[in-house]
């Protein structure tokens, strides 16, 4: 922490989503090697909000989740978290202890840990290496963990080795592993793709009890998925939005069905 | 107390460190009480050679920190060892004194033969053990702090970092091998009289070296026991399964990297310092490329991410080699070729891993039948 105390207070206190957006993103380019991935993007989410974000493939999803969590530095624009929080200037694990968590598309969990290591080792706290050498999980850590292995249905497996975990199982974990860091803005990239019904149905209700307590974002492709968790959907497209708005309205949109069928 | 909760669950930690106790009593005792007539009387320098396979044995302990838990494969750990053994060189040779061929009693022998007027500034201190024990663990870490900082922070990782560790140790050969750099050239450091006042030629001296190096290796297995049961260690086996990941949760990966690494470069010095004073010899040669590859070969032989695989493929090893070197030894190579080859297709969990198996099908069956 080169910034020293200071700016560690104004990291954790001051989120301030005072007028009301947690996430802004302005007029972001991104262009690899010519091809433009984001195309004059703007983007806002409201804290506590359940988005969904569709759009067909290069439509700069993955890019744009990029972006947020400063694995990719966009060419031009602006990416605030909150109204005070500048997303370019923070490196990876900064943007991570910022708040901001995500959970990527392929599960990947720590597979020769047990459940409840995976929970451990994602935790809030202290992570400088002379910090973990002598690390005990606190009483309320404990909690949290207890907490947490609840709402993502997995107590009884907290021992388990997470490689030994079903898919579905490991999702859930995944997501466990952004709770525990008590992230205000959670990315979730297509939680649903290669799960049973069952699984997607109790994934559904997992993202759905999520939002109001944190704001959500998720990118997916299944759109009765989509249907059975939105309230707001943003499709993308070329890299910038096409439409937002009720999962009705934007089916209506004669632009992206345009785009759609034309794929 | 401390010790049984850091072997918790490690059994086989606790049979090798039983077993290590035991051979430390044991072998001075065959030594020094039973009559040299006597068929169980174990000569000096068979203590000697078990010395050395001890401190062989910490060094793998070393590479299977950084490689079984943390995946990153060192192909240099023979220059951390080398660099530790350097160092203990320098105090053995400022304590010969003025009992050298030319009898100087400031310079060593090597310098009087290069017409060197005074000790360079970086032999200085040398004459004082508690400053060469220093050396022992401060120049392996800073080289290792500083090669892993560059590297880490710049992520190179996988084959490219291998092939620059295997660069690094190449290099310092070459570097010891010139006679200006003040080490002894080609020949190295050697002709070792005393150490701490004590003749290397006496059997007790001898006896100290192999208890110590034995010492050495259950408190080196202990810490990184320690290290490995910590939180630290979990979050470094997070790194070597899923490195991005672990970034992505927060962890600042190259630190962890660095902090490792510098510690298993200390370890292998040490076991370099108790290395040259049993074999009264520390030569470029060490540093060959070579030797580095040996390493990892005992400690995938014994098992990665076990650590006392690493000290049973060590010792294993390292006894095969004497055998055979002494019936055949243009065929080593070979044989350890072969060896390598074999265990990677058929025990690629090495020994330790035939144990776990062993082990859990055997647990199975009782299970069946209670």
């Amino acid at each position: 922490m080169s910034e020293g105390e200071g700016a560690h207070f104004y990291r954790e206190g001051a989120l301030d989503t005072s007028h009301k957006a947690i996430l802004y993103l302005e007029g972001l380019n991104v262009s690899f090697d010519g091809f433009k991935a984001i195309n004059d993007l703007n983007l806002y989410i409201d804290a506590g909000e359940l988005r969904c974000i569709i759009g067909p493939n290069g439509a700069g999803k993955t890019t744009m989740m990029d972006i947020i969590t400063g694995k990719t530095k966009p060419d031009s624009g602006k990416a605030f978290f909150g109204q005070t929080i500048d997303l370019l200037k923070l490196s990876e694990p900064e943007i991570a202890n910022a708040g901001i968590g995500r959970k990527f598309q392929k599960p990947t969990v720590f597979e020769s840990h047990s459940v409840a290591e995976n929970l451990e080792l994602a935790m809030k706290g202290d992570k400088r290496v002379w910090f973990s050498l002598r690390a005990k999980l606190t009483a309320e850590q404990k909690n949290l963990m207890e907490e947490t292995l609840q709402t993502i249905g997995l107590t009884e497996h907290y021992h388990k080795q997470a490689g030994a975990l079903s898919h579905g199982q490991k999702q859930w974990l995944e997501i466990g592993m952004l709770l525990v860091q008590k992230p205000y803005l959670l990315l979730v990239d297509e939680p649903v793709a290669g799960m049973t019904h069952q699984e997607m149905d109790r994934t559904a209700e997992l993202l759905k009890s999520l939002a109001g307590k944190h704001s959500v974002v998720v990118v997916e492709h299944d759109m009765e998925f989509v249907r059975s968790i939105a309230h707001k959907v943003t499709v993308l497209h070329q890299g910038s939005v096409l439409a937002e708005g009720s999962m009705d309205e934007v089916q209506q949109n004669p632009r992206v069905v345009e785009v759609y069928l034309g794929e | 107390m401390f010790i049984s909760q850091i072997l918790k669950n490690d059994r086989g930690g606790q049979i090798m460190l039983a077993v290590l106790a035991a051979v430390l009593i044991v072998v001075p005792l065959l030594n020094l009480a039973v009559a040299d007539t006597n068929p169980l009387h174990v000569p000096t320098y068979l203590v000697t050679l078990m010395g050395k396979y001890l401190t062989y044995a910490l060094l793998a302990v070393a590479v299977d920190l950084v490689w079984g838990y943390l995946g990153i494969l060192s192909l240099g750990h023979g220059a951390f060892f080398a660099l530790g053994g350097y160092a203990m060189g320098m105090y053995l040779m400022r304590q010969i004194g003025d009992r050298g061929v030319y009898g100087n009693p400031d310079l060593p022998d090597f310098m009087v033969f290069l017409n060197w007027k005074e000790l360079p500034w970086f032999w200085q201190g040398f004459d004082m053990f508690w400053f060469a024990m220093l050396m022992v663990l401060f120049v392996p870490g800073l080289l290792a702090f500083i090669f892993g900082w560059l590297a880490f922070r710049s992520r190179v990782t996988g084959v490219y970092l291998s092939i620059m560790t295997q660069a690094m140790t190449y290099a310092l050969m070459w570097a010891f091998l010139r006679n200006e750099m003040g080490f002894g050239g080609n020949n190295g450091l050697t002709d070792f009289k005393d150490i701490l006042g004590f003749s290397l030629q006496s059997d007790y001296t001898r006896i100290a070296l192999f208890i110590a190096s034995g010492l050495a290796l259950g408190l080196a297995y202990l810490l990184c026991r320690f290290i490995i049961n910590s939180k630290l260690g979990r979050i470094t086996v997070a790194i070597r399964d899923a490195e991005s990941r672990t970034h992505f949760v927060g962890y600042k990966v190259e630190n962890y990297k660095v902090w490792i690494f510098t510690v298993s470069a200390m370890l292998a010095g040490v076991a370099g310092a108790l290395y040259v004073p049993q074999v009264g010899i520390i030569n470029p040669s060490e540093f060959s490329p070579l030797n580095s590859i040996e390493i990892v070969i005992w400690v995938a032989m014994g098992g990665r991410a076990t650590l006392y695989g690493a000290v049973l493929g060590a010792i294993l090893v390292n006894y095969a080699k004497t055998v055979f070197t002494g019936l055949m030894p243009e065929s080593w190579l070979f044989m350890l070729g072969a060896l390598f080859v074999l265990v990677t297709l058929y025990l690629p969990r090495g020994l330790a891993g035939v144990w776990v198996s062993l082990k859990t099908s055997f647990g199975r069956k009782r299970g069946v039948a209670a």
